[in-house]
Formats: C-alpha cells, structure tokens, sequence
C-alpha cells in the first residue's frame, strides 16, 4: 500500500494534465481511500466528462447486453441500425446451454439494420413485420425483446404499441425496452431500465411447479466463462435449490416464476437490485448479498446463507466448507507462494471491483487501487469494506488517469478490461481482463478459484515478460 | 406450423423449405458480417500521425468500437467521444463539442482530431462545422488546428462507407493546407505514388505492398498506414501514437504522380475527390491484390503510372507464388467454397480460387451494391471454375447457413463471426477479414500480393490436410499427403 500522502500527490499530479473546469470535475471521482469514508471519498453515477475517453458504455449495453442478452429462449432485438448489434454479438462469454437457432438464440444478432429511410419515416411497421418473420424462422422463441438504440428514441417511434399489437398477434411475450444509449450516463441506467421492463411485462406470469422451502433464485450472475453453473454446482451442495438464474444460461420461465421462490441470492448488487427490491416489496421475498470470489468469500457467504435457512442446511454448509477447503488449500499452497505479496490495480464494472479483492488476498496478494466504470454511491458504500486505507480509488478513470497512476503506484499485475488489457501490456505489466475472465474462467465457487489461481499465476510468472528487454540493454548482466 | 418439438425445428432448420422462407423475409436481418460507419472511420484515423479519433455523439458506441478493434489486433485503441446524453438530444451537443475538443486536445495533444458521428448526433441534426468553429472561437483547440470531419450515422452504409468518408475528409483538410502553405501554383511533382489501402484489417498487407514496391524500386507513400499504430512492439513502454502516415507527407500527397486504391468499395468517394480536386494526379481504384492474377493487375498498374518496369526481383517474387500454387493445386482444385465478408475482400479471395481451380459456390456480403455485384458476376462467368456461383450481396449469416445445409461445400472463408455456421455444416472455417477474434496473430500475415497468396494456399491447403488426417481410418492414415 502506498502512504496516504504519497497517494494524495500522485493524484494532484494526475490532475495537473485537465483543462480548470474538467480537472474540477474529476477531483471529485479520485480519492485515497482513509478513515474508513462510507463513500470512499468519491463522487460517482455522474456524466462522463467530454474528450476525456471514457471506458463506459451505454444503456443499451447494461440492458441487452447485461441484463437481457443471456435470456437465451427470448429472440433480443437489436432494434435501430446495425452497429450496437454487431459490437455487443457474443462478446460477453454469457454462456448458455442449447441449440443455436432452435431453442437457444444468445449467439445471434438480430438487428432491424435501420436505413435512412427508417430514420425518415419511422421504424413501427418494419418492426412489427420483423417479429412476425422471427417468430416463424424460430418457432421455439418463448418471446421477444425490443432492445431500442439511439435513433428510435429520437424519432419517436411507438414501440411500446407495437409490441402490446404482435405480443396479442403471437401469443408470446413481446416486452419493449427503452434502453436508448444516450439516456443515462452510463451501463448502469440500461441494467434499471431491463429489470423494470422485467418487472412490467415478465415477472409473476406463471408459477413455480414442484416447490420446496429450499428454492431460491440466483440474481446476477450472467454466466460468464461458465459462472453461473458453478454457483448453481455450490449452492446445490448445501441442498439449496436454485429454481431461476438471473440471467446467465436463463429460460424466460426463471424470470417468470421467480417470485415463488423462497429468497433472492445476490451476487452482482449493482445491476439487479432493482428487481430484488421489487420482489421484496411485491411479493415479500427477501434477498441476501453473497461473494462467489475466493474461499474466504465463498465460506462466508454459505455461512450467511446458513443462517436464513434450518440446521440441516447449516450443517451441510459446514461439511461443504470444511471438504472443499482441503482442495482449497492446496490451491493456496501451490500458487501463494508464486503471488504473494503482489500488488494488483483493478478497474471494473459491476461488483467486481470489490468482490474480487478477497479472492486476490486469499492468494497473498494485495489490491492497492480500484475503482468502478458506473457504480453509484452505495458501491462504494459497500467498497469500503473491503479495503484498507491508503487504497487509491477512481471511479469512471480516464485512459489517462488510469495510465498515470499505474506508472506511478506500479503494480505487479493491473486486471481490468479489453480497452485497457494491451495498454498495460505495452508497457510491461502483466494483466488480467476481468470482464472476460480473459477467455478463461469461470472464476465463481470453489472449482473457480483453482482457475483464477492459475490465471493470475500465468499473468504474473509469464516468461514472456523476460523477453521484453534485449540482453544487450541490460546492462553488465 | 406443424413443428413443435427441439427435434423437429432442429431438422427443419436445415431443409430447403426452410430456405425458402429464410430467403423470403423481408425486414429482419440475422448476423450480418458488417459493422458500422464510425468504427471505419476511426480505422480511417489511426493511420495518420498523432491523429486522435473522436466520436460526437453516444459515448457506448466508442466503447463498442474500441473493444471490437481491440479484439481483432490484440492491440490499444485511442478514441474519445464527447459522451451525449439526454440534454444534449434536446438542445443539441455543441457543448459537447466544446468541452470535448479542449479535453482531448489537452490531455492527449494530437496533431490532429478526426471527427466522427454517432447516429445520435446524425439523428438530431448537429451542424460539425459550425460546433468546430464555435470551439476555436472558444480557444477549445488553436485557430488553426486541423479538426476534419465525417457524417458517419450507422443508419447509411457500413464500416467501409465510414472509412471512405473520414479518410476523404482528412486528405481534403489536410490538402488545403498545403495550398495556403504554397505560394506558386503548378509545384512540380513527386515520383512517389500514393497507395490507399482500404479498411484493410490484416496490418501485414501494407507491409507487402510496401515489400513489393521496394523491389520494384518505386517510392510510395501509403494514405493512412496504421501497419505501425496496430501492430506495435512490446517495448516495456507505452505511447499512444506509434506510427501513421506523417502529417506533411499528406499534404503534399497530391504532388505525388498519382494514386492507386486497393480496395475500390471502400474509397469510392475519395478516389473520385481526388480525381476531381488534385491537379494533374490520376487516380485508379482497383480491387486488393490477391492471388496471382489481382496482384498482377496491380503490378502493371504502378508500373504504367511509375514509368518503372517490372523488375527481375519482383518476377523471382511472384515465381515463387505461381510455384506454390502449382504446388498445391491439387487439393484446392475441384473443392466447393462459401465466401463471406467485405465486398473488395470477396472479390479477391474470390479472383484467387478461380485461379487455383477452386469452385465458388456461395458468395455473399452484407453490404456490395448493384456494380459490385455485376463485377463479381463478370468474375466468375469468366471462368469455367465459377459457373456452379451464385452472388448474394445485401445479404447475411443466417442465410448463408442455409445454403450451407442445403447445398453444401468442403470450406468456409470469411471472418470469425462465420464460425456457427461452419459448425452447423460441419465444415472448416479458414479466418480471412474482420474481425477474427478466436485466432491469435492471422492479421500479421499478409493476404494480398504474391506472399498473401501463398499466405492463403498455406492456410486453405493445410486446412484440408489437417482435417483429412484427423478423420482419416487407420489405412488411409498417410505420412504423404
């Protein structure tokens, strides 16, 4: 950890490079974290200054890409021209199980490809006709989504209607989403606005079959690499039943029937809140926050789920943790000794800026700054529970930023996204997608940690970074 | 409809009825191989030096883009955008042009800012040149900084469409200067020819051209060259502009003797500029060398403008291609192949399996317009190799996948986003185009000129080889092939 004041400095410095105003807007979203500040002594969940390049996204990002994408027995529309579609077209590693273009449509893009003239005269008609093609090209869909991009928020389309029209004409749910990329500031907004159409048009429409005291649901967890089948694989083995994923190898049916269960199981807070708010309000259901990342976490949040339940669910938590944890500990055993010690800058979306730092301690290594893309203030909130003082923390960090304080608190290994990864890289420093697992993963439960070990051990003890310097640079060595 | 079960849909998605109404629909398109104008236009950029993209409008596109670029190179990608949001769809985003353009100008000190749109900006009418002006008038960016723009909506073309525009833009900003900067009109010029790669995704290509022309002892100056800014060394450091085309060098590019457009698609609009403004500067816009006989209209091509012969070199150079696809002939020749991809790069790839006696059979992109498809037509009506072809421009993967089951081939070319349907025809895919984000490093090898031939009969061979020797029983398991 660098010392407070050290880390103050390194910021002021940082901050030297911005025009007045934008420095005076960005001083507020950069802070070393001390006195345990609720907030970690950021200003988050605001625009984006202009010209600074941002590594945020948009709406509509957070809604089909996050929220609704996974839903794989839903056709999801990219409804607008092409480019949102194609970029956001399986490249969020949300796995899911059956047959492309029979039962399962999460690797496919379905755009309405908007032309000029859709622009001129509106999209209404073309989209109805593009619902009715889908449903009879892919008779096994259980509904669509109309994911809307920029453009038919400003034309001032009514896809609203024309979904209530073709969901009547197909007999299948048709739910119209607003998740326009300029609305909000950043993901975030569209991850609200999915789980309220959700909320509106999907949630409490059929019943749970076959139910039990053990039923719950797993929200937010999208599958990344295969995480959702690993928390499913964990939770199961203290004789939960996981009835509904929200929305990782997900059926509309889960989102349909979730209301039966018995609690909600949290794990991404940021991007499904909302909708465990709402089960809770409606329906009475409670919800629990849990930590998948790492033994200490996982153990914890058995423990927790524990408690909400009888003794024979305690007792089966106790013998889980106390099997897994042989081969946890040989994990430790073999890669703390080739990673502790290291210190790693993260820079994340979602929850993983926090929920990580345990897994990564677990292993020895400390996390000596962090930050979040589009976290809000009860983020942070939750953030500081997680780190010491003298963490440095940067909420929506400019590529600049993020380049500056990494030359200047040099971390061993820097884990953040795909715009980042080769930055880093150039430079020398080992690095780590976490967005992706970096093709790699999953990273959830037991069975993920051995592989997240592995992953960071790669990262960090790579011979590749001994390559960089020619021998004839080095020196007298 | 009479199917219901997983069993059925999943037979009946690969019949010829299903085709039919596969080809039937009218308004949805499935998986369509094209991006959209601004990440062109942002390619367009990168090859300029010290040039800094930057997107008016949504701030996800951005994202988008670079995280889609990034994955295809395995490389950083700098762009900003000035990040609209709701307010600005109301009153417009000058603001944002303002601030975005002193942001960007100061924290990362470009030579130059290329301005794209998002269809945010598109949509709601925003006047570039008028918000420009007001950002000078502000002192956002010096008075005579160079600040080209494009109108880049993704709701008009496509990736290439992008690129044309914004590369356009820049030439035609940057050739004003030089007309301020000189006072005596008729400057007499250069022996340099200017080659203009194309939204080009294989960083290697530029790298062969310039291999070429080296051996032919022709100089040349490449309008934009990002072989450098997307294919950087590993140093230990990090610096966010590696390379490009240097600024003067394009203002001078119409005192050069002339130039030649390799991908004709996606420059149409600035190789008509050029041939219109640039004074006494002819200007050709070719399909992309590859194959043989590609590469030989290119070699000809320079040649006639340079005034340079063919050397001895370049001829031991293309000899060494034609022995390599005698060499292998026989196992592309006869073989069925789907096509799929950006239209100047189908063409070509198509051009090079007639020569090698490889039979096209579907050949489609999502974009291509009515010459394109004469062309491509002509092309294959040529020769005796392409009679079994039928061209699908303007159409996508979804139907390729029908064709694929319902009139099968032995190989599939294109970009990675081919791979479902290939799986599904239980067929190869060999990665040319972009993106390819499932193989490392297939954009450091050149599929133009005569390496990027034997380039691609390596990898097309090879292929079948490789899947002959892993299906191949016990007795037909040779060690010659």
């Amino acid at each position: 950890m660098i010392a407070i004041e050290d880390g103050k400095k390194i910021i002021e410095d940082v901050l030297k490079a911005y025009p007045e105003k934008t420095k005076a807007k960005r001083e507020k979203h950069l802070a070393v974290h001390q006195d345990d500040c609720s907030t970690c002594g950021v200003k988050s969940n605001v625009k984006s200054a202009p010209g600074v390049m941002t590594a945020r996204g948009c709406a509509y990002a957070g809604s089909k890409g996050v929220v609704w994408g996974p839903i794989k027995d839903v056709v999801h529309i990219s409804h607008g021209p092409v480019g949102c579609g194609h970029y956001s077209w399986s490249t969020r590693r949300n796995l899911a199980d059956g047959i492309p273009g029979v039962n399962n449509f999460v690797p496919f893009h379905f755009t309405s490809d908007f032309q000029e003239r859709d622009i001129v005269f509106g999209g209404d008609k073309k989209l109805e006709k593009i619902i009715h093609e889908i449903n009879e090209l892919f008779p096994l869909n259980n509904g669509l989504s109309i994911q809307s991009e920029c453009p038919v928020g400003l034309i001032g389309d009514d896809i609203e209607a024309v979904a209530k029209q073709t969901s009547k004409d197909i007999g299948k749910p048709v739910v119209p989403v607003r998740c326009e990329g300029f609305r909000g500031v950043s993901q975030s907004l569209g991850h609200h606005i999915a789980n309220d159409s959700i909320r509106d048009h999907i949630i409490g429409t059929k019943k749970l079959d076959n139910k039990s005291k053990y039923d719950i649901a797993l929200i937010g967890d999208y599958n990344i690499g295969g995480d959702a089948w690993e928390a499913k694989k964990l939770l199961e083995e203290v004789g939960l039943k996981v009835r509904s994923i929200w929305s990782g190898d997900a059926t509309l049916e889960m989102l349909q029937t979730a209301p039966d269960v018995k609690l909600n199981v949290i794990h991404c807070y940021r991007s499904m809140n909302y909708i465990c708010r709402h089960m809770e309000e409606t329906y009475g259901i409670p919800w629990v926050e849990i930590n998948l990342f790492g033994p200490t976490k996982v153990a914890e949040s058995l423990r927790k789920l524990g408690e909400l339940f009888d003794e024979s669910i305690k007792s089966n938590v106790e013998k889980a943790i106390e099997k897994n944890m042989i081969a946890m500990n040989k994990t430790i055993e073999k890669f703390k000794p080739r990673v502790g010690g290291k210190k790693v800058m993260l820079y994340v979306g979602g929850l993983r800026p926090r929920h990580t730092i345990g897994a990564f301690e677990d292993l020895g290594m400390e996390v000596v700054g962090t930050g979040y893309e589009f976290g809000h203030k009860d983020d942070y909130e939750r953030t500081k529970d997680y780190i010491k003082d003298g963490v440095v923390i940067y909420d929506d960090v400019t590529a600049y930023e993020f380049e500056e304080f990494v030359k200047k608190i040099n971390p061993d290994l820097v884990a953040s996204g795909i715009k980042e990864k080769y930055v880093f890289q150039k430079m020398g420093k080992p690095f780590r997608q976490m967005h992706s697992w970096d093709y790699s993963g999953p990273y959830h439960g037991w069975g993920g940690f051995e592989i997240f070990s592995r992953d960071m051990d790669m990262a960090l003890n790579s011979p590749t970074w001994q390559l960089v310097t020619p021998k004839w640079r080095k020196g007298s060595t | 409809m009479s199917v219901k079960t997983v069993e059925e849909v999943k037979e009946w998605i690969n019949t010829e009825e299903y085709k039919e109404l596969n080809f039937k629909r009218e308004a949805v398109v499935i998986n369509p191989p094209k991006a959209c104008q601004p990440l062109g236009a942002i390619f367009a950029a990168s090859g300029f030096e010290k040039t800094l993209p930057y997107v008016h409008g949504s701030q996800g596109c951005t994202a988008y883009f670079r995280s889609n670029l990034s994955r295809h190179y395995r490389e950083p990608f700098s762009t900003v955008s000035d990040s609209m949001t709701e307010d600005a769809a109301v009153f417009g985003g000058l603001n944002n042009v303002i601030d975005g353009l002193r942001n960007a100008y100061t924290l990362y000190k470009p030579s130059l800012i290329a301005m794209s749109t998002s269809c945010m900006a598109e949509v709601i009418g925003d006047d570039l040149n008028a918000f420009i002006g007001q950002a000078r008038e502000k002192g956002s960016i010096p008075e005579d900084f160079p600040v080209p723009f494009a109108h880049t909506p993704s709701f008009v073309g496509s990736h290439i469409t992008g690129y044309d525009s914004m590369l356009k833009s820049i030439l035609e900003e940057l050739n004003q200067r030089q007309k301020k900067s000189t006072s005596v009109k008729g400057v007499e010029k250069t022996s340099l020819i200017n080659i203009i790669p194309g939204f080009d995704p294989h960083v290697a290509n530029i790298r062969e051209i310039k291999h070429m022309l080296g051996l032919m002892g022709i100089k040349n100056l490449i309008l934009a060259d990002n072989s450098d800014v997307l294919d950087a060394p590993l140093t230990g450091e990090y610096s966010m502009y590696t390379g490009g085309t240097p600024l003067q060098d394009a203002i001078n590019a119409s005192k050069n003797k002339g130039t030649i457009a390799l991908q004709k698609n996606s420059t149409m609009n600035t190789i008509k500029y050029i041939q219109e403004k640039w004074e006494d500067h002819p200007a050709f816009n070719l399909y992309p060398p590859m194959g043989i006989k590609l590469t030989d209209d290119f070699v000809e091509k320079i040649s006639d403008l340079s005034g340079i012969p063919v050397s001895k070199e370049l001829e031991k150079y293309r000899g060494r291609a034609v022995d390599a696809a005698t060499d292998a002939h026989q196992y592309i020749h006869g073989k069925r192949f789907a096509v799929f991809g950006d239209p100047d790069e189908v063409y070509g790839i198509v051009s090079f399996l007639l020569e090698i006696g490889g039979e096209p059979i579907h050949v489609l992109t999502a974009t291509g317009n009515k010459t394109f498809q004469r062309e491509m037509e002509l092309l294959l009506a040529s020769s005796p190799h392409g009679q079994g072809a039928k061209v699908y421009a303007g159409f996508d993967l979804w139907h390729m996948r029908s064709l694929l089951m319902t009139d099968p081939v032995d190989m599939m070319i294109g970009d990675s986003h081919g791979k479902w349907a290939a799986r599904d025809a239980n067929i190869p895919l060999v990665r040319i185009g972009y993106p390819i984000v499932d193989r490392v490093n297939l954009h450091r090898y050149a599929v133009v000129g005569y390496q990027g031939a034997i380039n691609m009969i390596t990898w097309i061979v090879n292929t079948f080889l490789d899947e002959l020797d892993r299906n191949s029983d016990d007795a037909h398991f040779e060690l010659l092939r």
